[in-house]
């Protein structure tokens, strides 16, 4: 699991500050800030928006056009099953419905404790490998009913 | 003597436990006082035998795998004796697999230390970029043009003419972009080149630099690529200590600098003029064309924008190779293909040959079948916008012009194997879904049909008026096809078409396949 800073809107500038020099720098700032927060904060867009002269709309735009940006933090631990064509070739359907049971949630959604988000992911590249998952930034491949369900059991812990 | 151990650091290779195995070793190895070097190389590709070790030996490297951590005992003491281990799959050059491939753009990939200038400049690195730094603009372009060389990413274009384009474009700045958003499913060659050759590919981008006159060069890396981006800044750091990278490289009169931007989960962001967008700080909406990127592409400057493996093609092409690389190949596809075998395969991994290898070669002979040992039903060739081929077009020759003229494309060069469970409903389904998940929203064709594909073919799932619900798909199909502005949208139809062409009977509410399969 990662541990995360509360929001602070001095920390919130430092880390914008610190980027707002680069050329299309909105992604690298929200990338930062989820890094440093565990989600974007909603008080940082229009910060975001002031130090780079731009509208507040268009942050929120660009915050919302892309998968990884997330509005309030993830569980715990993060468990992304890989879903696209060649883990689903390799079996991946199975064991995600598999990881889907055992949590008691649906992917896209977080577990009621808050211990584990289960979140879709389309392509690790691991594809020779499938099927295959990330677990808070771990890489594992081949999975089986028996990795997965030790997976499942480590994001409970 | 210390004794050299390889273990590769490839993100396949760890998710299979690589850095488990190199832990393990190294804390043996510490408790026999056994003096070892461990260098984390990339991956040799022939992934189901990850991870794959090496010892250095005075007949060459010798290669184990797969390893675990329980092996690492009894390996340690075949490494130090050089005697039989149950793993030992001998002298790693001689392995069949590794040797009737024809490598080029991975000559280098998990033979060097990725992290290491000096071992890329030992194994041939640089001579591309020394020659280019002798040449006129236009005499680089030549070599390119000689080459043959397609873009690489998928839509082929020939990279001279895009080169010469952004060279006699006038302008106070270019730049010089690689695409390294490999999203699609199957593909990986990108992540390895970068993860176990990172030099090539910053070569590649600096001899393009210095051709058109671009200064300023950017990756764009997915963020599913944690490991890629690693490696790749780090590189770039390691280039330019060396003065690979900067102001007046190499002492030359041409400055080059490369930045990694990361991406945010957009798949839709490997189409380059979104993903120009999404450099740009912007949604990842496609631009409509023209202007071309050579014309007008990131910041509204001349671009080349090209795939990582199409800059890793070019240091062999500069180091006077531009004839022998043409010189492989057929028709109009020049050259070689880093071949991703993926999917539901027995030996899977990455397979670099000349165009012209046929499907049924790659799929039955060179992947090995299927993983489960059942037959062969489709494979999809070219990521989620690809066709699904099925055993009769076995024969296709792997070329561009072969594969457009049997309604598939080779795309990325990804081959996704499935075996005789597979539901071809289902799988049509997912293109559309996918399509839907992804859309950049901009034009209609993808962003509404994508989700009306969906209904309608659940629809026809359901049994309901599945004759006339099919002809809606096909008419959709026609209308995404041709009505959307980039290839999400217009290719979505591959995979929807090529399932419904070649496995119409899994199209009815209990698909017969399943019945079968029962």
């Amino acid at each position: 699991m990662s541990v995360y800073e509360p929001w602070d809107a001095g920390r919130g500038a430092e880390i914008i500050a610190e980027h707002s020099h680069l050329e299309g720098a909105t992604l690298v700032i929200l990338h930062a800030l989820q890094e440093a927060f565990g989600y974007v904060p909603e008080p940082a867009i229009p910060m975001v928006a002031e130090a780079l002269n731009l509208s507040r709309a268009e942050v929120h735009g660009v915050f919302t056009f892309y998968h990884d940006f997330r509005h309030k933090p993830a569980g715990k631990h993060v468990l992304k099953l890989c879903r696209a064509e060649a883990c689903q070739a390799a079996g991946g359907d199975a064991l995600a419905a598999r990881a889907e049971a055992k949590l008691g949630i649906a992917i896209g959604n977080t577990t009621a404790d808050e211990r584990v988000t289960l979140e879709p992911i389309y392509c690790l590249g691991l594809c020779a490998t499938a099927p295959s998952a990330m677990l808070d930034g771990r890489l594992v491949g081949r999975l089986d009913e028996a990795r997965i369900d030790a997976l499942v059991a480590e994001a409970q812990r | 003597m210390k004794m050299r151990i390889f273990i590769p650091r490839d993100a396949a290779a760890i998710s299979v436990g690589a850095d488990e195995v190199a832990l393990a070793i190294e804390q043996a190895a510490e408790k026999r006082d056994l003096p070892i070097k461990i260098i984390r190389n990339g991956s040799r590709g022939l992934l189901w035998l990850e991870p794959m070790i090496e010892v250095a030996t005075v007949k060459g490297r010798v290669a184990y795998g797969p390893v675990t951590p329980a092996d690492v005992p009894s390996l340690l003491d075949a490494m130090a004796s050089n005697g039989s281990h149950p793993l030992r799959l001998g002298l790693t050059d001689e392995i069949p697999w590794l040797k009737r491939q024809t490598r080029l753009t991975f000559v280098r990939c998990g033979i060097i230390d990725p992290r290491s200038v000096e071992d890329y400049r030992a194994h041939d690195g640089y001579k591309g970029l020394d020659r280019a730094l002798t040449l006129t603009s236009d005499a680089i372009l030549a070599d390119v043009t000689t080459s043959g060389l397609r873009g690489r990413g998928g839509a082929g274009f020939p990279t001279g003419i895009k080169w010469k384009t952004v060279a006699q474009t006038v302008a106070d700045r270019k730049f010089i972009v690689c695409n390294a958003d490999e999203g699609d499913s199957g593909t990986f060659a990108d992540r390895m080149i970068m993860e176990g050759d990172p030099f090539v590919v910053i070569e590649g981008m600096t001899i393009a630099g210095i051709t058109v006159g671009a200064t300023k060069g950017y990756i764009y890396i997915r963020s599913e690529y944690p490991h890629a981006v690693e490696a790749m800044n780090a590189a770039i750091a390691a280039a330019k200590r060396a003065g690979y990278l900067g102001q007046r490289i190499c002492g030359s009169k041409h400055d080059f600098d490369l930045e990694v931007r990361v991406g945010a989960g957009a798949y839709v962001c490997g189409e380059e003029t979104s993903l120009l967008e999404s450099l740009e700080g912007r949604r990842g909406l496609v631009r409509a064309k023209p202007p071309l990127p050579a014309h007008k592409g990131l910041f509204g400057k001349p671009t080349v924008i090209n795939n990582v493996l199409s800059f890793a093609a070019i240091p062999f092409i500069l180091a006077g190779g531009a004839k022998a690389y043409a010189d492989f190949g057929m028709g109009r596809s020049r050259g070689t293909m880093p071949i991703q075998l993926a999917g539901n395969v027995k030996f899977g991994g990455l397979f670099e040959t000349a165009f012209g290898i046929t499907l049924g070669e790659l799929v039955d002979d060179i992947a090995g079948g299927t993983f489960t040992g059942r037959p062969v039903r489709a494979v999809q060739v070219g990521g989620p916008l690809g066709a699904y081929f099925p055993r009769a077009l076995f024969d296709t020759p792997f070329d561009y012009e072969a594969f457009a003229a049997r309604d598939g494309l080779i795309g990325h060069a990804g081959i996704v194997v499935f075996d005789d469970t597979v539901d071809m409903l289902k799988q049509a389904r997912f293109a559309m879904e996918f399509c839907a998940i992804e859309s950049c929203g901009k034009c209609t064709p993808c962003r509404i049909g994508s989700t009306r594909g969906v209904e309608t073919i659940d629809k026809i799932r359901a049994g309901e008026r599945v004759e006339q619900n099919l002809a809606v798909i096909e008419d959709l199909c026609n209308t995404m096809k041709f009505g959307s502005l980039c290839a999400l949208g217009g290719f979505t139809p591959y995979p929807v078409s090529s399932a419904l062409k070649h496995f119409r009977e899994d199209f009815s509410p209990a698909p017969k396949s399943l019945q079968a399969a029962e």
